[in-house]
């Protein structure tokens, strides 16, 4: 019974699997992108909570300098983003689009701190590809995944979650979207919440 | 096991057939246009350039007043669909400068994935003068074999009612006074 069951499972996944999937991504990218197939939507056990202090970290930027989250206490709001990997959809698709609304940080006396597992010369060649962008993007590879694990979004193949964290000048978590993995959080979402550390 | 392998494959049937997974093949010139409804726009400007009526509270690509339409699939967080927006914006520019072409080419874009915010994002930060319509569950792109962005369509409005696809590409279009050159053709203004 199980047998046929998974035999069930298997000829509809097959088939209809590149369907279910909706993604798309820029021709930016042309047929570098790997696809990974629908991933399980969230597979990590969060550690933090809105109103806990953010845990401090120092990481290293593709732009050569290490950059420390408590550096920018008192001074300016902070939105972490974790998105899962180079090189695969959704992922490559949401920081150009963060790309393009500096003002919407700005005016909400916000920065940005893009977040991924990879290391330095993976992210330097992936985000060469989505122009040039305004915000730190930081390699949390060794020790891996290190910054992902002590917010408790480290998946169980070594990836992350595609995470927003969004942190007050006084260091306090006020937002947190762990995000279905397969989708990406839309911008409105994001606004809405830094408009409201005003 | 047989039985199983036969209730799996009417399965497929049944669900590949469901408008949630309908999925086209990409077009290419020749085509007919794939079928698919649009919001009306709220702006009345956006309705003005369409030829739209504000009645209704949607449309089809037929119900727009050209006799070429130009579809722009992108998406606000598509590196290339930026760095193209203000040459895609120059060949709206030289459409309503072309006394043969303006009023009978139309440019619409579709952002494949984006909200309704997301797409006023982009039409905002790149001064984007005609409507963009939000896809946010992708039905549209599904429909067109969901092509990378940007993708670019054009279909002639055919005088029985049906749309013929007479260019597809993906990536940019190339020279501006070229590609009218060829829009206008394709419309039958030459």
């Amino acid at each position: 019974m199980r047998t046929q069951a998974l035999c069930f499972a298997a000829v509809v996944l097959l088939a209809l699997g590149p369907q279910a999937l909706a993604q798309t991504h820029s021709e930016a990218y042309k047929d570098n992108i790997y696809v990974t197939g629908e991933l399980k939507p969230v597979d990590s056990i969060l550690k933090v909570k809105v109103g806990d202090a953010a845990p401090d970290f120092t990481l290293p930027s593709t732009a050569g300098q290490k950059v420390t989250l408590s550096r920018y206490r008192g001074e300016k709001n902070v939105v972490l983003s974790f998105v899962p990997a180079a090189w695969t959809p959704v992922c490559s698709d949401q920081w150009p689009g963060y790309n393009i609304v500096k003002d919407l940080f700005d005016a909400n006396d916000a920065v940005l701190l893009g977040i991924t597992v990879d290391n330095i010369p993976t992210l330097y060649a992936w985000t060469n590809q989505m122009g040039r962008l305004w915000f730190p993007v930081l390699s949390d590879f060794y020790p891996h995944g290190r910054v992902a694990e002590t917010y408790g979004v480290l998946r169980t193949d070594g990836t992350s979650e595609r995470a927003l964290f969004v942190i007050d000048k006084k260091g306090i978590i006020r937002y947190i979207d762990v995000h279905d993995i397969n989708k990406r959080p839309p911008l409105e979402a994001l606004v809405r919440e830094l408009k409201k550390l005003r | 096991m047989k039985k199983i392998l036969i209730l799996a494959m009417l399965t497929v049937l049944v669900l590949s057939g469901s408008p949630a997974t309908a999925q086209g093949a990409q077009p290419k010139a020749g085509d007919r246009l794939f079928d698919f409804t649009l919001p009306v726009p709220p702006e009345s400007a956006d309705r003005d350039y369409l030829g739209l009526s504000r009645w209704g509270k949607t449309f089809k690509i037929a119900d727009i007043k050209a006799n070429l339409v130009l579809i722009e699939i992108l998406s606000m967080y598509c590196p290339f669909c930026q760095k193209d927006a203000p040459i895609v914006n120059q060949l709206y520019e030289a459409i309503e400068k072309d006394p043969a072409a303006r009023g009978k080419i139309k440019i619409i874009g579709i952002g494949a994935g984006n909200s309704a915010y997301e797409v006023e994002v982009f039409r905002k930060r790149y001064n984007v003068p005609f409507p963009i319509f939000p896809d946010p569950d992708y039905e549209i792109h599904k429909k067109c074999g969901e092509v990378r962005t940007p993708y670019f369509i054009a279909a002639r409005l055919n005088p029985d009612g049906t749309q013929e696809v007479t260019y597809a590409h993906l990536g940019s279009f190339g020279d501006v006074t070229a590609f009218l050159g060829a829009l206008k053709k394709q419309a039958g203004l030459q």
